[in-house]
Formats: structure tokens, sequence, C-alpha cells
């Protein structure tokens, strides 16, 4: 029963608070940009407006694109039910660890693609092309990262990760930490689809990655693809959040703890939104084929995390 | 009783084999017989294994024939046990599919002939798994390739079914010379052929002849299982089989190579010294990453799965390969995780990839091309077809909740668990064997989104492709088996892993699947404490709760609200296959990021009439380079060639010459005789 209110919370967390975090991100970004931008209330008003809309389905279009939006809603959520958030034991973590985790956004990641290819549409086809592309490249500097903390912590389980984390006084400052911390956030803005990988704004043709893949959704199965793609984004922020900066997870969801731990949750989002958001101001997007570049970076401090490992 | 059955299944295929041969005039009636006597063959194959795999010591039959001088026995201990399961398991579903195959080639080939071969294969191929001797084990290794090469050659008017088959002879021999002289050596150090007084015998043997012997298994077993850099006859013989062989051959006949690396490293050698299974590792790090990288790069549907079955034997071995480290290491518990990873997954891919095979051979049969870039808009054409293939593909990529996903995930942990196990920098080779088989799972999914998305989605890029029937009951019935095999071993992991008490019993001393599943059969750890969980059914628990409470209804009130129009198409009049991204468009990307390794060379022609802007025609060609085939194959055998040139002096045609060949080598032999 506990356990089923723990689910709940953190269901609950997820779906209210990741809209939150795209909107303040996006004013942020509009204010450094000396705009005034829509309020961090908009992608609320988006969602609702959408969800109140028809829609329209391309004719080409087979039972895989009225799937897909499902598939990736409830496989983003599962993966976020299996991340500590407030308290450090994460509600589903007997389903699944960090592993679980990145296949279940791959699980995602795969029907949107088919879904892209589904209408026929070429701006779709080059959507999934260019996913799973950069997806594949940012595989490998994100498991290299994630064995440095596996290791550390001797289990892929994120309970045991946060814990261990919060147990050696926040490590947070050994080479290897701060190596996978690095990698970490490289491949978080390949896998989000952030500047200057790909540029959640824009429908250009030539630059556009995941908004292309979606291009033939409409009202309520639109809504459910950007709703996921911000659960995405907060699974991932939280997930690095909390595996290197575990300060503030309490032990359990009762209790007064649960409002103070939220309280640091959100400190720390807004923390590394803030970076994400500087990053994306001083950054231009770059072009697909220096993207793997960029990855090979991460790869090369995720290298450089394992090494330092037992160098230091 | 377990032999019993076995028995009349050896008797069952035999029996199939001769009937339909025997009715080659009738091919209705050939077809009819050589599937059924492979189903019920099958069958009772199955009952027998899945009896002996559990049965508290290793059953050993007599056959009823044979020779003095050897026993011509089988024994089903776990390890064979295993393997005839998977064989079993994939051979009853591929000979129901076959039911309806081969009705399609009634009247234009010769089924009595394939009705023989295809027994035949499944008869050798459950005696390989068995055989309790190495000259026995070697028969039938070589009835095995010779009942294959039959097969793959089947379409024998087509110049590539021929030259395919022919390479993969050539191959096989060359792997069974390997085997002849370490099998040899074996016998002579214990002198007998006996597979039971071959056990921890290699280890006893000097370091040198460890060594050898180890190489010449690894790379003679490494041909039949598609070992790069052993592997270039994969994918020019699976395309040109029909496509149940295909199925066969990649789901069961390269596992053969995979049972005689287990029988050897895990039976033979006792605690191998580390660098063996640092090779075997690198070597399954190298076949997986080449596989998947070689199978984006094809538009072959058929080809494309033949690179993933290289692949797929890459990540087998590296469960291998972290299993033989372990054991150096002295880590029986983990040497077991990483064994049960490995066969895990033998059996996985033997399930998924004759799901995928024997739907391409479905797509193929419909649409009469393996080109995908001619196929397109089959899920509307084909739905069971399509959604067997989807899970298959899904199953491939490693994704959860399917079977895929639980081997990389117990290979990912026994890769983790390795970096304790030693101080020295080789365990550096875990976590880049971690993170190159995340690369490759993540290439498998982009492969497996085009191999999925190209035939099946969008619009038909073909007349044929339009016009595409669906498959017949038994094919859909032999496809819709393993793909429920798929679902099953992956919701039901918990449930299979005890399955492999028994050979870490036999091999490692340990039984592991006590530690491997906790949370009252839920979920899944690695075996160490707090090493992690994961629990398939409760995921897949968790979508099927949330798909009939919110998405079966939202999705029906939506329904009222939504409009069936036209997809963007930028204006112009009308989407057309045309407009569609290719599957060689799909692949570009990784074509440019890997030029490297591909050095992609392509042509483009175009005419004009009036100007410029307007070609009357465009020829496009591109390809890839394959660097072994160009670099290592061809001057081996230009070499030989030249080698061959050289020798043809001696052969004049002169029968006087021959018969002073002959009395020379006489002479020589006698002096031979008599010094010694």
């Amino acid at each position: 029963m506990e356990r089923l209110t723990e689910n709940a919370a953190q269901l609950f967390l997820l779906l209210v608070l990741s809209p939150l975090v795209t909107g303040v991100i996006r004013t942020l970004k509009a204010r450094l940009q000396t705009r005034r931008g829509p309020g961090i209330l908009q992608p609320y008003r988006d969602l609702q407006k959408l969800f109140s809309k028809g829609m329209v389905i391309p004719e080409t279009a087979s039972w895989i694109f009225t799937a897909t939006p499902w598939v990736v809603f409830f496989s983003t959520i599962l993966a976020g039910l299996m991340i500590p958030m407030v308290a450090a034991e994460a509600p589903l973590g007997l389903f699944g660890g960090v592993l679980a985790v990145i296949y279940l956004l791959g699980l995602g990641r795969f029907f949107l693609a088919l879904s892209g290819m589904d209408s026929g549409s070429s701006f779709g086809g080059l959507g999934s092309s260019r996913e799973m592309t950069i997806s594949a490249l940012a595989e490998p500097a994100m498991m290299l990262a994630i064995f440095t903390v596996a290791i550390g912590a001797g289990s892929t389980g994120l309970t045991e990760i946060a814990g261990a984390a919060i147990g050696q006084n926040w490590r947070f400052l050994a080479p290897s930490q701060m190596f996978a911390f690095a990698a970490l956030s490289l491949v978080l803005i390949a896998e989000t689809g952030r500047i200057p990988v790909d540029n959640p704004d824009t429908h250009l043709e030539l630059t556009m990655i995941h908004e292309a893949m979606i291009l033939e959704y409409s009202g309520p199965y639109l809504a459910l693809l950007e709703w996921a793609a911000s659960i995405k984004q907060l699974v991932l922020m939280t997930l690095l959040i909390n595996c290197f900066w575990p300060f503030g997870l309490q032990p359990t969801w009762f209790g007064f703890g649960a409002v103070e731990g939220i309280g640091w949750l959100l400190g720390k989002l807004l923390l590394l939104s803030c970076a994400i958001v500087l990053l994306e101001t001083m950054n231009a997007k770059m072009r697909l084929f220096r993207v793997p570049e960029l990855l090979a970076v991460a790869f090369t401090l995720g290298s450089l995390a394992l090494i330092s490992t037992f160098l230091f | 009783m377990i032999a019993e059955l076995f028995l009349s299944g050896i008797v069952v295929w035999l029996a199939g084999a001769a009937a339909s041969l025997a009715l080659w005039r009738q091919p209705a009636a050939a077809r009819r017989v050589a599937c059924g006597a492979a189903l019920a063959g099958s069958l009772l194959d199955l009952a027998a294994s899945s009896a002996a795999l559990f049965s508290a010591s290793p059953v050993f039959i007599g056959l009823p024939f044979g020779n003095p001088a050897f026993t011509w026995a089988v024994r089903l201990d776990p390890l064979s046990a295993f393997f005839s399961v998977t064989l079993a398991a994939l051979a009853a579903a591929v000979s129901l599919y076959s039911f309806g195959y081969l009705k399609g080639m009634e009247g234009r080939r010769n089924l009595g002939a394939f009705g023989f071969f295809f027994n035949l294969l499944l008869l050798s191929v459950a005696l390989v798994f068995t055989a309790s001797n190495a000259f026995f084990f070697l028969v039938a290794w070589e009835v095995m390739a010779l009942a294959a090469y039959c097969l793959v050659s089947f379409e024998h008017e087509k110049k590539k079914a021929r030259d395919a088959g022919v390479l993969f002879l050539i191959m096989s021999h060359a792997g069974t010379g390997l085997l002849l002289i370490a099998f040899l050596v074996l016998a002579s150090a214990c002198g007998s052929l006996d597979f039971s007084s071959f056990h921890l015998l290699a280890s006893r043997l000097t370091p040198l002849q460890q060594g050898t012997v180890f190489l010449l298994f690894l790379f003679g077993f490494g041909v039949k299982a598609g070992v790069v850099p052993l592997h270039i006859w994969i994918p020019e013989a699976h395309p040109v089989s029909p496509s149940n062989v295909s199925a066969l051959m990649s789901g069961i006949v390269l596992k053969t190579g995979i049972y005689g690396m287990a029988r050897v490293f895990f039976d033979f050698y006792g605690a191998p010294p580390l660098w063996m299974g640092t090779v075997v590792l690198a070597l399954g790090v190298a076949s997986a990453l080449l596989g998947v990288l070689y199978a984006l790069m094809e538009h072959d549907l058929k080809r494309l799965l033949a690179w993933h079955s290289i692949e797929n034997i890459g990540i087998i071995l590296i469960g291998f390969g972290a299993a033989l480290m372990f054991r150096a290491l002295g880590q029986a518990n983990l040497a077991a995780l990483a064994l049960i990873a490995g066969l895990y997954h033998t059996f996985n891919h033997a399930m998924f990839k004759g799901l995928l095979f024997m739907g391409a051979g479905s797509v193929v049969e419909a649409t009469h091309t393996r080109n995908m870039e001619k196929m397109g808009g089959l899920i509307r054409r084909m739905p069971v077809t399509a959604l067997c293939f989807l899970v298959g593909a899904v199953a491939i990529s490693g994704l959860p909740p399917l079977n895929g996903f639980v081997s990389e995930w117990l290979t990912y942990q026994a890769l983790l668990a390795g970096f304790g196990t030693t101080q020295s920098l080789t365990r550096l080779m875990f976590p880049i064997a971690g993170s190159l088989l995340a690369l490759t799972a993540a290439l498998a999914a982009a492969c497996f989104v085009k191999a999925f998305a190209i035939p099946f989605l969008a619009l038909p890029r073909s007349p044929e492709a339009a016009d595409a029937r669906e498959a017949s009951f038994t094919m859909r019935a032999g496809m819709a088996i393993l793909a429920v095999g798929c679902v099953a071993l992956g919701l039901g992991a918990t449930w299979f892993v005890p399955v492999f008490d028994p050979i870490t019993q036999q091999t490692l001393g340990v039984r592991a699947s006590s530690a491997l599943v906790v949370a009252h059969g839920w979920a899944l750890s690695p075996g160490t404490a707090h090493g992690g969980t994961i629990s398939l059914a409760g995921m897949a628990l968790f979508f099927l709760v949330a798909g009939a409470a919110f998405a079966l209804p939202l999705a029906l009130r939506w329904r009222r609200r939504t409009v069936i129009g036209p997809a963007w198409d930028c204006g112009l009049p009308g989407l057309t296959a045309d407009n569609e991204y290719t599957a060689t468009a799909f692949s570009k990307p990784l074509r440019m990021i890997f030029s490297v390794l591909y050095r992609p060379r392509r042509e483009i022609q175009a005419e004009y009439e009036v100007s410029p802007y307007y070609p009357s025609a465009i020829r496009f060609e591109s390809e890839i380079e394959h660097p072994f085939e160009k670099r290592l194959y061809n001057p081996l055998r230009d070499r030989i060639m030249a080698a061959a040139n050289r020798m043809k002096g001696i052969q004049a045609g002169s029968i006087n010459l021959y018969l002073a060949y002959i009395f020379i080598t006489l002479i020589l032999l006698l002096l031979f005789g008599v010094r010694g």
C-alpha cells in the first residue's frame, strides 16, 4: 500500500512538474535573449488546447501511428517511476534500474521512429534516420558514464546508486565522478534534443529531428507526445542530478520530509535548467555531421571517468 | 523413456527423409510427408531433450547400428539437452511454416529432394548436439554440412546460390580440418575419443598444446558460428537459400559452432588461462559491432538479417568470453552469470531470428524481391506477418519487455561485475565491451527501424508490393509460435533461468538460479547483493493496466473527433512512393559517419536533353567496401590459384608420367617404411 502511494505521488510529480520544467527553460531562455517569452505556464495551456482539439490522421498511416503515442507515453512514465526523485528509494526500483530506464526510453524512441516513417512523408523519414543515428552514437558514452557510476555503487539499481552517493559524503569532486557527470550531461543534451544537437523550437526542414518525426501528429496524440517529451527531459535531468548531487533526497516519501525533498528537487532542477539555458543561448546549433564529434568528446570523457576510478 | 522418445524422433526424421525422396514424383505428398515428419520428429526431440535437461544424470543411448571400433552412442547431458531443446523448438515452428512455404514451390522444384535434405539436416544437427564421441561428432558434423550445402544451393539454377553453397562448403571444410587436428591432439593425450574422457583433459596438456588446441577449436567452430573474420559465407549463404532453410541455418546451424565452443571451453577445459577469455571477448565485441554496422548498409532484407546473425553470435561470445575470464579468475558465480547470459541469448536468437527469417520469407514470397526499396505498405496487406516481424524486431533490438532485453541485461551485469574481479588493466576490457555492446544494441535498433519501416510501413514502392497477399495459415502459425516464444521468454525470464541450473552445475559446479531469481519470482537480479533488479513481467503488467485503464477508453473517445486526411506533401499534388525516405537514405548519416570503415563509393550519371534542370535519366550507383574480402580472402584466393597454376605443370595428362609418379611414391613409402 505504501509502495502504491509512493508510486502515485511520483507519477503525479512527473505529470505535473514536467511541463513546468519546459516552461521555465523556455522563459529563462527568452529572458536571456531579451524577449518576454510566453510565460512559464504556457506548456500547460498548450497541452490543454491540444487535448481538447480534434485530430487528423494521415490516410497512409497504419495502426503503428496510433499506438506510438501510447507506447512512448507509458514507457517514459514507467522509466520515470524507476528513478529516485524525492525519496532515495525509487518507487518502482524492483522493476528495473538505470539500464531498464535507458532501454525503456529506447523502446519509446523505436516506436517514435517507426511512426515517423509511417505516414510516407519524407520529413518523418528524415527525422527518424537522424534520431536513431544520434541516439546510437550517444549510447557508448552514456554506458561508460553509467558503468562508472554503477561500479562505484556496485549496482545498476538507482536506489543503490543514489544511496551510495549519499553514503560517501558527496564524492562529486572525485575526478571519476566529474568526468562521468560531464559525459552524461553531453549525452543528456543529445537525448533530450536540445541545442547544439537539435532545436526543440524549430520547424525548419533542414535542421529538425524530433519535430520532424512528430510532424504528422495533431490534437490529443500530439499532446501525448509533447508531454512525453517533457517527461523524458525531466526524467533524464532528475537522473543526472540525483546520481551526482544526491543531497536533499529523503529517506521516505511520507511526512514533512517530502516537502523538503520536493523543494530540493525543484532547486536542483532550476540550477540544471539555468545551465541548459546558458548553453543553449551561447551556442548555435551544430551541423548534423558535427554532432558525432560532440559525442566523441562525451565518449572520451566517459573513458577518462572510468580510468580515473582506479587511478585516484 | 527419454531414450525411446529421442530414438523415435531420429527414426521419424530418417523415415521422413527416405519417404519424401521416394515420393519425389508427387510434390504435394512429398511436401506433406517431409514437413509432417520434420514436425513430428521435432516434437519428439523436444519432449526427449526437455526431459533430459532435468534428469538427474546424463542420458546415454546406444544407437542400434554401427561399428565395433566406435561407440555410436548419444549422450544427453544438460548442455547437449539445452541445445537440443533449442533445435527442437525452432525446428517445430519452421516445419509448420514449411507446410505453407513449400506449397509455392510445388511443381517448380524437386520437393522430394528438399524434404530429404531438410529432414537430414534436422537429424544431423540433433546428432551434433548429442554425439558422445569425437568420431561420431565429426560424422554428424559433416552430414550436417553436406545437407546444409544442398539446401543452400537448392535453387541451383542461380549462379549466386551455387557460389554461396561452394563458399560455405569450402569454409566449412577448412573449419572441420582444424577441428580434426584438435580432436586428434586430445585423443592422443588420453587414448580415447569419448567426450566423457575429454572432460577437463585440455587443462592437463602443456601450455603450448593447450593454447594451440584452444585456437584450433575457436577457429574451427568459429567458421560455423560466423565469428569475424570467418563470417564471410554467412551474408552469401543465408539470403540465397529458401527462407525456411535460412531460418534454420541462422537459428540453429550457426549454434552448432556455439555448442562446440561451449562444450570445449566449459567441459574440456578446467580453469583456462586468462588470455583465452580475453580473445573470445574481443572476437565477440568485434563480431557484434561489425555485424551490425554492415547490416545497416544492406537493403536486401535477408542479407540484412544474415549480418545480424553475426552480430548476435558476437553478443553470445561476449557472454562466453566473460565466463571464461571469470573462470580463470576463480569467480564461479560470475562465470555462471556470464554463461547463462550467453546461453540465454543463444536460445533467444534462435527464436527471434527464426521468426524474422520466416517473416522475411513471407514478404519475399509475396513481393518476389528481397530488395526492401521495392516493398512498402505491407502492414495493410499482410497484418499478421507484420505484427510477428515487429515482435521479432523489438526482441532483436534488445528492447523491454521482450526476450532480447533479458539476455543483454544479463550480459551487461556480467561485464559490470567483471570490473571488480581483478586489479590488472585487463579489467578495462569489461566496461569497454559494455559500452560497445550498448553501441551495437542502439545500432541494431536503428537497423530494425529501417528493416520494419521500409518494407511494412507507408506506401507500396512497387506494383508487386501493392498486390501482396498475406501468408498462408501454416506460415502465420509458424511465425506466431515463435513470436509468442519471444514474449514468453521475456516476461517469463524468472521461470526460464532455472533451466540453466543443471548446465552451470555440470560445467562450473554452481547453481545460480536461486540467487538470480528474487522477489518471489517477480524479478531477476545479477546474483550479487543489491546488484539491481529487473522485472519484465512487472513492466508488462504496467503497460497492460495503463493500456486498459487509459489508452483504450481515451482512444475510443478521441476517435469521434478524428479525421482521416492526406499527409503533408509540401503542396505537391499528392504523396507518392517516390516521396518516401528509402532504406539507403535512412542509413546515409551512418554511412557518412563511419565512412572510414565503409569507404563508400558512389557514381551518379545524369543525362540531359534540354537544360541541366530537367535530367531525362539519372543512374545512381553506390557501394561500400568489405575489407575482409578485399584484404584477406581475395589475396588468399589469388595465392592459392597462383600456386595451383604453377603446380599444373606436373599434370601433363600423359599416363606414363602418372605411372612414374605412382612408382616414385611407392619407392619413397617403402624407404620410409624401412627406415621406420
